[in-house]
């Protein structure tokens, strides 16, 4: 039999792991506490036996098929692999050095009326799997994130496309039906909308209507014939991902893009319990960051804590995100806040796994525990919202990840340097 | 007493008149900090992590007038004492924060309150942090509902040397000194590496790279020496009642950087590298100053050693990092490599208005990783993290920090082991009076800025 131990020992050796293109490895994980996230609910004592890179079979007592690792999860907590949040991993490495971040389009425009806008830009064209923030996040039992292109100075608060990507180090790694059109309104989108956040919903109308092409070309239109196009797919029921904070902003936006023909999420939504009936009866969902309690500025007076927790009761699907990218793996954290404040646990976890798939496109095939799914899974030391919880094992597609980064390098290099000149 | 700036007090033979020297620490902008009365409090039974490194199960805290009378098992209350039942609950010493922005950066961020860089002179040791406080900032009472009663609120990094911090009680108040620590010394903040040399370099002035930001801080601390020495001469004549006596001109940059060399300012540096951390302490020799704590300090791992010889606490994060180039070598186990050592002194800080309500959630990763490294690190241990060392920090340890008898009495009662994403302060005293209470709305504070806002039954 081969044991989680054994098998990190053949990690280590090179042997299950060879770089981004490895082969998944049949396994079987055997005595979990796993939480399915389906009507299943959380299942003591079960098996996950994993093949060809997806989960074969869920229950109790499974045989592991000759060749296929075993490994004794003895009671712990298993999940799918959690969702990274948006980020710009693998576009941006080092926030302070311009030559080494992708995240955002200019094309110098200064004044409005000179503006360009580029909604066919897709960020996920400079995708670096090679960066150094996919191992450190993904070790941590995150095994997916949402590229996010950015507004910059000179650009437009239409910021452009991203999509999913799988953290496993492969280079094509984008998740076919994930694309998303990105659009920051409100107080944080003025400098491109002339100062006034009422501009924001004249220029997208002047954009849409180019982009269905049904009224007079403007002497100076927004869009290229590219963007047109891009644009006028996202208006036939695409996703757009809505950057918005303040109730009544939310409420405009999400009725104007609907109304539009779009299918809109809404992320911030610091003050989005205040419209929270609405947004469930819309079927809108909401990516927020439950740390979010103080009244950051103007757009966001409402600021609170349960901000998730009152959402939930009303109906509306709630998931994560705003940790960023250097340290997405915070958003266990925000998770595990927002269950302090009155989130029931399950609907946080599934607000890491299922609901985010969802809500990208991809739920059909990941965020669960399920036969079919993708085997992206995380073996936990302990309860997966805890703080003081780690991943002891990661796979992404049926492949155990090996559970190293660039900072465990760094640990391990210069714990043995402290130890060798310390006594305590 | 001893209220000069530039020594020649006690156990010096040539007493100079206190007339003849500059303001002293605590002679101007006074603390008018008045700790609110109240009754004796028995807290019965529950889990102390007293910050002393001890852990006393289902024991007993007595605050008397506000301060600590006793820690133990079955401790008798005095006559009408409120009782508290601590069944299953865990106290520990209020907790502090070794570097906040809380009031210089506020909450909303607006540009009218963005006040807590003077980003006009990479030199601004005259401008002190505390004349840039909003009371009012909000961040306060959030920051209070995580457990903090105390901070240091410090300028920014863009600055070589940026100006004096303080040292708040996190109470509601209408002005500064209100919340000003009675007796804390102030601090000075400095900073190493990329910001002043990106910042000034960009506008074309000195400094635009690492060595001249060192020859930044050398020459200020020449024409601190000479300031110095300038004062003693003219405290000589004074004494030696020379008619001819004439006061060298007073300068509010030198009066700080002079107090520092004294150690009356206690000095408080941002820096992330190991290489920069080391060639400060180079230059506090050169000088002759000591540093008491290197801020953020991502890469102290490297030189846990060092910093634990040298008696340098450093203030870090659980586990932010990369956003610049001097932060690219980050781990979690930062903090637990810096407490490894014997006295290691590792303080967990937020620089954050969001960080500053969970200090006790970044310890407890710290300590996770810290663990998972092989350094067993107990919850008695890193609760000193929160408490005790950043006390040590602020130079108010014999004030705060610890539950022991004597201590202010800076007391949190947390619903579980706070050391969990799901722990809460439940109820928070400053010198023994109720700051907050999570059970009751009207027992927690309210800045005056969010009165009026559209906020019904505020969750805190």
């Amino acid at each position: 039999m081969i044991t989680l131990r054994s098998v990190l020992a053949l990690i280590a050796a090179g042997t299950l792991w060879s770089g981004g293109a490895a082969m998944a490895q049949d396994v079987l994980i055997r005595g979990a506490e796993v939480h399915t996230v389906t009507g299943q609910g959380k299942l003591d004592n079960t098996d996950v036996l994993v093949r060809g890179g997806k989960i074969e079979a869920v229950g109790v007592g499974l045989a592991a098929p000759p060749g296929t690792a075993v490994i004794e999860a003895k009671g712990r907590p298993l999940t799918p692999g959690f969702f990274g949040g948006l980020s710009d991993i693998g576009i941006n490495e080092v926030p302070s050095e311009k030559a080494t971040v992708d995240s955002g389009l200019t094309v110098g425009a200064d004044k409005l009326m000179d503006a360009q806008w580029r909604p066919e830009f897709d960020v996920t064209l400079a995708y670096n799997p090679n960066s150094v923030l996919l191992p450190v996040t993904r070790i941590e039992g995150l095994t997916w994130t949402v590229l996010t292109p950015e507004s910059i100075p000179g650009g437009s608060f239409v910021a452009g496309q991203g999509a999913a990507v799988l953290l496993d180090g492969g280079y094509d790694a984008v998740l076919g039906g994930s694309q998303a059109l990105f659009v920051n309104l409100g107080g944080d989108a003025l400098q491109w909308s002339g100062g006034s956040r009422a501009a924001q919903y004249m220029l997208l109308e002047q954009a849409f209507r180019e982009a269905r092409g049904n009224s007079p070309a403007a002497p100076q239109p927004l869009l290229h014939p590219a963007g047109r196009e891009v644009l006028a797919k996202y208006l036939g029921g695409g996703r757009v991902v809505l950057h918005v904070e303040r109730a009544a902003d939310i409420r405009r936006a999400v009725a104007f893009v609907r109304q539009a023909g779009m299918k809109p999420i809404v992320v911030g939504g610091t003050e989005a319990w205040m419209v929270a009936d609405e947004l469930a009866r819309n079927g809108v969902p909401v990516l927020l960051d439950p740390l979010e309690n103080l009244p950051s500025d103007f757009d966001g007076i409402g600021a609170r804590l349960d901000n998730a927790a009152l959402l939930y009761r009303a109906g509306v699907r709630v998931a994560f995100s705003g940790s960023g990218s250097l340290n997405a793996r915070k958003i266990r954290q925000q998770a595990g806040s927002a269950v302090a404040h009155g989130l029931p646990w399950n609907a946080a976890l599934a607000g890491l796994t299922a609901i985010p798939a969802e809500l990208f496109g991809i739920g059909a095939g990941r965020g669960r525990i399920a036969v079919g799914q993708a085997a992206d899974l995380v073996l936990w030391s302990g309860d997966p919202l805890e703080v003081t919880t780690a991943a002891e094992q990661v796979w992404i597609a049926g492949r155990a990840i090996e559970m190293r980064s660039r900072q465990t390098e760094l640990r391990d290099r210069h714990l043995e340097r402290l130890r060798s000149k310390t006594a305590r | 007493m001893c209220l000069t700036l530039l020594g020649a007090c006690a156990g010096q033979p040539n007493k100079t008149p206190d007339a003849a020297l500059p303001a002293a620490r605590h002679a101007a902008y006074a603390s008018t900090y008045q700790a609110a009365s109240s009754p004796p409090v028995l807290i019965r039974g529950a889990t102390l992590l007293t910050g002393t490194g001890q852990r006393l199960d289902e024991a007993d805290v007595l605050i008397v007038a506000g301060r600590i009378s006793a820690v133990g098992h079955k401790l008798e209350a005095p006559a009408g004492a409120q009782l508290i039942d601590g069944k299953g609950k865990w106290v520990t010493p209020g907790l502090i924060d070794a570097h906040s922005h809380l009031g210089v950066y506020p909450s909303p961020n607006v540009r009218a309150h963005s006040d807590g860089n003077e980003i006009t002179n990479p030199v601004t040791a005259n401008v002190w942090a505390e004349h840039s406080v909003w009371p009012q900032d909000p961040g306060f009472e959030k920051a209070l509902a995580g457990g903090v009663t105390t901070m240091q609120v410090l300028p920014g990094s863009a600055n070589l040397i940026g100006g004096r911090t303080v040292v708040l009680k996190n109470v509601a108040a209408v002005t500064y000194q209100a919340m000003k620590f009675p007796g804390a010394p102030q601090g000075l903040k400095m900073a190493c590496g990329e910001n002043p040399k990106r910042i000034y370099g960009e506008r074309k002035q000195a400094p635009s790279t690492r060595m001249g930001n060192v020859a930044g801080y050398r020459a200020q601390w020449v024409e601190a020496q000479q300031y110095v020495r300038d004062f003693d001469e003219y405290g000589k004549k004074l004494a030696a009642k020379d008619k001819d006596a004439k006061p060298p001109k007073r300068d509010l940059r030198l009066d700080t950087l002079a107090a520092a060399l004294k150690g009356e300012i206690l000095i408080q540096i941002h820096c992330y590298r190991s290489d920069e951390m080391a060639l400060m302490l180079d230059m506090a020799d050169e000088f002759g100053y000591r540093i008491t704590a290197f801020h953020h300090a991502v890469e102290a791992y490297k030189i846990a050693d060092l910093l634990a010889e040298r008696r340098v606490c450093a203030a870090m994060w659980a586990d932010w990092w990369g956003y610049k180039m001097e932060l690219f070598d980050g781990i979690q186990e930062n903090i637990a490599f810096v407490d490894y050592p014997a006295n290691g002194c590792a303080i967990v800080h937020s620089d954050s208005e969001e960080g500053i309500q969970r200090l006790n959630q970044e310890a407890a990763k710290a300590m996770a990783r810290g663990s998972r490294a092989g350094l067993s690190i107990a919850p008695e241990r890193a609760i000193m993290w929160l408490t005790a060392n950043p006390a040590r920090a602020l130079g108010i340890d014999q004030q705060t920090g610890t539950l022991e008898a004597g201590k202010m009495a800076d007391v949190v009662i947390w619903n579980r082991n706070p050391f969990s994403v799901y722990a809460l302060a439940e109820k928070v005293f400053i010198d023994g009076a109720p700051a907050y209470d999570r059970a009751r709305r009207n027992a927690q504070p309210r800045s005056d800025f969010m009165l009026g806002q559209p906020l019904p039954g505020v969750a805190p």
